[in-house]
């Protein structure tokens, strides 16, 4: 037991002076001067928000990604002691004092200069030489879009990092653990789990293990593979909706019932309401779809014009519309249809999944009708107004059935915020629709609302659910009129759970449209392989001092022909061996194959899928993809040394070549990187003198 | 139907059993039972992985070939693969199938306990019944009641249109290549249709018009999917039974048969995918036999089906697809064959190239020659297509044109944009609406032909009357400044610093002023892109831009829809990013100048490769341009396997003869079911495979079908299926049913895999002989009740629509979403 006393303490450490060389460059390029510029630089504009809403406990929505990455920033902020208070509306706007902005910037500078290291770590697991490692560690650091992007409050390299830790530990064979930085990651992630799966599938081929052994490999992976990221992934949301607490600007896309949740905002006006909507119950009533705007029910004195522009007539009864703002009008009154009053009995009477109403409008009195006529943008749906008798045979059709959507049994009552209820027209069986289009000037571009036939298939635009409710009380219109100006009352809360709220939130993340709107500096995936494009990113007040983000062109030109290369030769190997004529060894073999998969598959993986997407895309979208081009562009030439140079001088001389490659790269770096930091004001002639393509966009003062 | 059975019955007994003619089938297999159980007491366990453990190998043998006397066909192949080791390593289970055919015979005269083969010209004869009696049922589906009913169904209302421009010679456009439309035109012609009816909705009364031709047509070769189908799963499977249950699921689902009734492209495009899916399964078991006649037949057979089924749709490009995996794999196999020369391996690649490439490429290329040759005359779809390609057509104002040669100011001209599909520069008497830019009038890009694309080309600073025959011509040159205005609505073509209707980094084009008179804003210098200063401008040939003065933007259209408020017509912005675009880039095409002489002008003729090319421009853009809206309910990929919605065919009220485009759910569901049991049956199979384990020589034999056979259709359904997921374009529930024919033949393979383990597993106790033709008949006569139940969906039907309680459908609705 006390067996570890008869021996002598020892401590070995084995440092690999390589690792701690490059960590310190890593660190000194990416930390240098990290203040500066002392200003908002391009997305700092844009994630500076989210850390301000985080510091300041505000929900918000970003349909950019899972929350990690913003925590990651705001713990930056956390840290550094930020209030949250700056104006974040302006690209190169001054920091004031209370930004903390060393901090800000540090975590996705860590993240850049550790990277490199990792560059090494992962060449020298795919079992290539430390020379090899090394150039791959090296074309990291001096690769000037790199330094860029983690010298800043970006989360690109973040992102980056993950991804390489991703592999790194999956090679190591550790747990791998994809974290969520943006969904760009899952990319990677898909890669990892596809190499697994191979190995796994040799595994299950393996016949020396028992079949025991197999499945406990088998589970072990699933549940570090599959498991543990889901798990992780839960945790972040978990996170971000117990930070964010508070209501913010982004609370209107999100549902009453999440709205609700939230403290302020709509919880004020809502908590204490009572739950079920009964008979004489003063609402209004949302639209669940909320597009092309969220807006509520609502109706007006105006009628809809007797002939519309296209020559079309209308029933000339009161116009009913959707409205996408708080509202008088907003206020509906549910109604009995075998009753006269108004306001709510004692004990209440709760209305139920289909039962009869009708729907009385709060203002004016009259009763939410529809009857077959056109409606005035949507011709093949059915007009629906607030019903005037002009005795022109025209009787009220305004009997409606309650269905609500979301019901747990055919007898459940109508509950505030949580039904979702679809009113059916009795006489004509058509449903309350938001139809999506602005109704002319007449209609003051208030949205359209129809009655659409049910067999036109059940939409989300078709649904409504209760926002604010309270029982009516008092019979006479004024007193009414009165009650409905006062504030509903507040006691107490509703809470919804958290895989409600989840689920919601990442269902809006997927589909919230993020407006497709041009970016000067926007560009196509194609443009960034030859990198024909740049972003300015800041450009100095006066002189100009300015940062871009432009690569390499040396590296990007080098590891894109690497690429190709390698698919050329990995091509030629399958086809030699197929025809069992390759003198390649098997281990060798064996070793080219893993790095490709990883590295070329993570460049693919990393880059193809830009293709499909329909938004807007910048270059840094391929830094990433860039990362494992960078890997794999050493074991290229390592290859070609090793198995392609066949005499001495062969290789000293490729040897020679490359190290006057790489000189020239390291000459490039340097020469962009007053554009990198953006700490040198150049003369308009050294701009001119950098812009080494003709469509980089530098800037040039005029004078 | 009945009789139908009676015949599969008689043929089944005939085939799968190669007995003496009069042996009965009941009898015999009771005889054979008894033949068996020795071997089966040794080994009563029916765990495939666990059985095979334990059971030592001296009685499995004696016991295979027992079982193997029991169930030939599909025995045959995997026997084939196991024993004999295809020639040449080539692993393939095409070889291994191809073989089959001989094999079974070879193996019966084997085996000692087999009786006397049945005669080879008998087994001939009841193949032949067999595929004839199906082809007679899927003939007789198809073409029962096709006249009904006698007016425009759905989209027969375009495509029935497009058959007629083909035989009005009139030049059209549409989103999908030419082929199908030009069959359905050419069978409306041979049947003696004139193309005078106007197809104009859904519902109108053909009358006296000859349709049946057309209609005759789709639904012969919407027939021909059925026997296909018979055939493919027969090859694959070498089974009679999944062959035959495949063709019934096909021949009694609801949907196929409304599909293939009407003037459609799906039953053309069906036909070419099924045609291209059996040439490729046929030629696959002609792999022993390279370059024999049949060999080159099958090949060249798959090239030209692929090219029908492109030219029919782009659709057409998932089988190719599948074609072009099974053809890589092919070779790649070829390739490992070191017993084979490289040059017999070139041989082989290059046949491939030819058939299957440069083949249907020629093909493909000539179809859209025929279509362009055809269609000379000007007609609807002029708009859509650059200014040099409207020269060809007779009757544009392009065709023969003679216009003034050099721009002039004071000319009347339209302007159309470089970019292919994007039209004409256009203006009309509405505003931007409020909140959107400022409110001035809209200019746009539009199509189609129509007076407010004019505009008058004007000096900037003066506004001298153009007719005005005193003021001497003055030409317009590159480089200056001009004013362009609006000639039905006297506004002058305007720009300032608001940000643009959709791209909101552009700025916003308007039409601003009164009769002529506007500011500086409406100043826009011309320039010929790569010519000198000074020079002319000519119509048609100049590409010209037109540079706002003022905020140095370059006009330019984004080719972004507008909303209703635009009439859905383009968006017209000024660029401030000056990027050498074919968007900002214009030329004049009419060009009207009473003072000028008219010059005939023999306009650029565009080549083929040009025209072609353009061609697929305009439909790919026309493809995108099919987006679905916000507030509507759309059809979604993952609701068609479910069969979750139907599409309304004909008639919409309790009066109407109504016909409603729904799979059959019995069908269907089988269908949905059949691939999760063939995923799960098909990866446990493959894991065991994988560890090693040493299975029976008949269930080897199944899995090969149900892994090879069976991953081929599940690979046809995945292609078929899972890019629609993908596409951004309103999608409807009828482009799942190529996938779904796929699905249906996987059924067939499944079932009988299934059936046939089951009676393996079992076969101890007396079920184990029945269980499979049991289980195989009912599968036949539930389709075929099914069918009965719900043929009038297809067949159409009058009365009380089926929400209603007293409807006789009602009791067929069982979900809630079907509205027939």
């Amino acid at each position: 037991m006390l067996g570890f006393l008869r021996r002598p303490l020892v401590v070995t450490a084995d440092i690999n002076l390589n690792l701690v060389a490059l960590t310190g460059l890593g660190l000194l390029s990416r930390l240098w001067q990290l203040t500066y510029p002392r200003a908002v630089v391009f997305d700092e504009v844009y994630y500076g928000q989210y850390i301000s809403f985080y510091m300041k406990r505000i929900f918000f929505l970003d349909d950019s990604g899972p929350p990690f990455g913003h925590m990651l920033l705001a713990l930056g902020g956390y840290l550094g002691g930020f209030d949250g208070n700056f104006l974040w509306n302006r690209i190169g706007a001054e920091y004031s004092s209370n930004v903390p902005v060393w901090s800000l910037r540090l975590l996705p500078a860590l993240a850049g200069a550790l990277s490199v290291p990792m560059a090494y770590q992962i060449v020298l697991e795919l079992h290539f030489s430390h020379c090899t490692a090394m150039g791959a560690a090296l074309l990291m650091l001096i690769e000037n879009a790199l330094i860029t992007q983690s010298r800043l409050v970006l989360l690109e390299s973040l992102l980056i990092f993950f991804n390489l830790l991703a592999v790194l530990s999956y090679l190591k064979f550790f747990n791998s653990q994809t974290h969520s930085i943006k969904y760009m990651g899952i990319f990677t992630y898909f890669l990892v789990l596809g190499v697994a799966a191979v190995h796994a599938w040799h595994l299950i081929g393996d016949q020396t293990l028992s079949n025991v052994c197999v499945f406990c490999h088998l589970l072990a992976r699933a549940v570090a593979l599959l498991v543990v990221p889901v798990v992780l992934y839960l945790l972040f949301f978990y996170v971000h909706l117990m930070l964010l607490y508070r209501s913010g600007p982004h609370d209107q896309v999100m549902s009453s019932a999440f709205q609700a949740s939230l403290e302020g905002g709509l919880a004020r006006i809502t908590q204490g309401q009572p739950l079920e909507v009964a008979f004489g119950s003063q609402v209004t009533l949302r639209n669940v779809f909320g597009k092309p705007l969220p807006c509520w029910l609502h109706s007006h004195q105006n009628t809809y014009p007797m002939i519309y522009e296209n020559g079309r007539g209308s029933s000339h009864q009161q116009q009913v519309t959707c409205y996408p703002f708080k509202d008088i009008n907003n206020w509906w009154i549910v109604k009995d249809p075998r009753r006269h009053q108004l306001e709510v009995n004692n004990p209440p009477r709760p209305v139920r999944h289909g039962d009869i109403v009708q729907l009385v409008h709060g203002m004016t009195t009259r009763l939410l009708n529809t009857h077959d006529v056109a409606a005035p943008l949507s011709p093949h749906s059915q007009e629906v107004s607030c019903y005037i008798d002009y005795n022109i045979s025209m009787p009220a059709q305004n009997l409606w059935k309650l269905d609500i959507v979301n019901r747990e049994s055919d007898r459940d009552t109508w509950k505030t915020i949580l039904s979702e209820v679809r009113f059916v027209h009795v006489n004509t069986s058509v449903v309350l629709k938001l139809s999506g289009a602005h109704l002319p000037d007449w209609g003051f571009r208030q949205l359209e609302i129809v009655g659409e036939k049910q067999s036109r298939g059940h939409h989300e635009s078709m649904v409504w659910n209760v926002e604010e409710h309270r029982y009516g009380k008092s019979q006479e219109q004024e007193e009414r009129e009165l009650e409905l100006h006062l504030p509903t009352q507040v006691d107490i809360s509703r809470n919804l759970s958290f895989m409600a709220r989840f689920s919601e939130l990442q269902w809006k993340m997927l589909t919230l449209k993020s407006e497709d709107s041009e970016h000067k500096y926007s560009s196509t995936p194609l443009e960034w392989v030859t990198l024909d494009t740049n972003i300015a990113y800041w450009l100095h007040p006066k002189t100009s001092a300015q940062i871009h983000l432009l690569g390499n062109i040396v590296i990007w030109a080098s590891a894109s022909l690497a690429t190709v290369t390698y698919s050329l030769l990995f091509l030629w190997y399958l086809l030699c061996r197929r025809r069992r004529v390759c003198h390649l060894p098997e281990d060798a073999w064996s070793r080219w194959v893993m790095a490709g998969a990883l590295c070329t598959g993570g460049w693919a993986s990393n880059y193809l899928p830009f293709f499909l997407m329909e938004r807007t895309l910048f270059l840094y979208h391929y830094l990433p993809a860039l990362t494992f081009q960078i890997l794999l562009l050493p074991v290229v030439l390592q290859h070609v040394s090793d198995h392609l140079c066949r005499s001495r001088l062969q290789r000293t001389v490729f040897s020679t070549l490359v190290v006057a490659w790489y000189s020239s790269a390291c000459h490039v770096s340097t020469m962009l990187l007053p554009l990198t930091y953006g700490d040198r004001s150049l003369s308009p002639g050294e701009l001119r003198a950098l812009r080494l393509k003709d469509s980089w966009d530098i800037l040039i003062r005029k004078h | 139907m009945l009789y139908a059975s009676g015949r599969f019955i008689a043929a089944r007994a005939a085939t799968t059993f190669p007995t003496p003619p009069k042996g009965r089938g009941p009898a015999l297999r009771g005889k054979r039972r008894e033949l068996h159980i020795p071997g089966h007491l040794e080994s009563p366990s029916c765990d495939a992985l666990a059985g095979q453990r334990t059971r030592p190998s001296a009685p499995l043998a004696g016991r295979v070939i027992l079982k193997r006397g029991r169930m030939p066909p599909a025995i045959g192949g995997g026997l084939a693969g196991s024993e004999l080791r295809p020639r040449k390593g080539r692993c393939g289970s095409q070889a291994a199938r191809a073989r089959g055919r001989d094999v079974v015979p070879e193996a019966a005269t084997r085996s000692p306990k087999r009786p006397a083969r049945s005669s080879p010209q008998l087994e001939a004869a009841s193949r032949w019944a067999t595929l004839a009696v199906v082809t007679f049922l899927a003939f007789a589906t198809r073409f029962h009641q096709l006249d009904q009913p006698p007016h425009i169904c759905w989209d027969e209302t375009h495509f029935g249109k497009m058959g007629s421009y083909y035989i009005n010679r009139t030049f059209f456009f549409d989103v999908h290549p030419p082929l199908g439309k030009m069959l359905i035109g050419l069978a409306g012609y041979l049947s003696g249709y004139d193309g005078t009816f106007l197809f104009q909705k859904p519902g109108d009364k053909y009358e006296h018009h000859s349709y049946m031709g057309m209609r005759g047509f789709c639904a012969f070769l919407g027939s021909w999917l059925i026997p296909f189908a018979y055939l493919i799963v027969l090859d694959l499977s070498k089974s009679f039974p999944a062959a035959l249950l495949s063709a019934a699921l096909l021949t009694f689902d609801t949907g196929c048969l409304t599909l293939s009734q009407y003037i459609l492209l799906d039953p053309i495009l069906m036909f070419f995918i099924m045609a291209a899916m059996l040439s490729m399964v046929k030629y696959n078991s002609c792999a022993d036999r390279p370059f024999s006649a049949p060999w080159w037949f099958w090949l060249s057979l798959t090239g030209i089906s692929l090219a029908g089924a492109l030219g029919v749709k782009f659709v057409g490009l998932f089988i190719i697809l599948q074609v072009g995996l099974n053809t890589i794999s092919d070779l790649w196999h070829l390739f490992g064959d070191l017993s084979l020369s490289l040059v017999t391996v070139g041989k082989h690649l290059t046949a491939r190239i030819l058939c299957l490439i440069v083949l249907p490429l020629l093909l493909y290329v000539t179809i859209f020659a025929v279509h362009i040759m055809v269609l000379n005359k000007s007609g609807p779809g002029d708009g859509f297509f650059s200014s040099a390609f409207q020269a060809r057509l007779s009757g544009n104002s392009l065709h023969n044109a003679s216009i003034p040669e050099h721009l002039a100011y004071g000319s009347v001209i339209t302007v159309k944009n470089l970019r292919m599909a994007i039209g004409y520069l256009h203006s009309h008497r509405h505003l931007y609406p409020e909140g959107i830019g400022a409110r001035q009038q809209q200019v746009t890009t539009y199509l189609h032909k129509d007076y407010n694309n004019l505009w008058i080309i004007k000096k900037h600073n003066t506004n001298s009357d153009p007719i005005d025959p005193s003021v001497p011509v003055e030409f317009v040159r590159h480089g200056d400044i001009i004013r362009l205005e609006h000639k039905e609505t006297s506004r002058n073509l305007h720009s300032h610093y608001h940000e643009a209707p959709l791209t909101r980094k552009h700025y916003q084009v308007t039409g601003y002023g009164i009769n002529g008179t506007g500011d500086s804003n409406d100043f826009w210098r011309i320039e010929v892109v790569n010519r000198k200063l000074g020079n002319r401008i000519k119509v048609l040939r100049s590409r010209i831009r037109l540079i706002h003065l003022v905020t140095g933007c370059v006009l330019g259209s984004s080719g972004k829809i507008l909303p209703k408020w635009g009439w859905e017509q383009l968006e017209v912005t000024c660029t401030p990013y000056l990027k050498e675009t074919a968007n900002s880039i214009w030329n004049v095409e009419d060009h009207i100048n009473p003072k000028l002489p008219n010059i005939s002008l023999d306009v650029l003729q565009p080549s083929f490769p040009e025209i072609l090319l353009e061609s697929h421009m305009v439909m790919i853009r026309g493809n995108n341009g099919l987006k679905p809206k916000d507030n509507e309910f759309t059809s979604k990929p993952w609701h068609w396997p479910i069969n979750y919605q139907g599409l309304r065919f004909s008639g919409a009220n309790d009066t109407d003869f109504r016909v409603y485009l729904l799979g059959n759910p019995v069908v269907w569901w089988l269908n949905l079911v059949s691939i999760a049991l063939y995923l799960l049956l098909g990866s446990t199979l493959a894991i065991v495979m994988q560890r090693g384990v040493q299975l029976p020589a008949e269930l080897e034999g199944l899995t090969q079908v149900l892994l090879r056979g069976g991953g081929q259709l599940l690979l046809g359904w995945m292609l078929h299926y899972f890019p629609f997921f993908l596409m951004g374009r309103i999608l409807y529930f009828h482009h799942y049913f190529p996938a779904m024919l796929f699905s249906s033949m996987l059924t067939g393979i499944l079932w009988d895999t299934l059936l046939r383990l089951c009676a393996w597993g079992l076969a101890s106790s007396p079920l184990a002989s029945s269980i499979h033709s049991v289980g195989i008949l009912s599968l036949l006569l539930g389709t075929a009740y099914s069918f009965y139940l719900f043929h009038p969906l297809a067949y159409g039907m009058v009365g009380p629509l089926a929400q209603e309680p007293e409807s006789p459908m009602s009791g067929l609705r069982w979900l809630e979403s079907w509205d027939f």
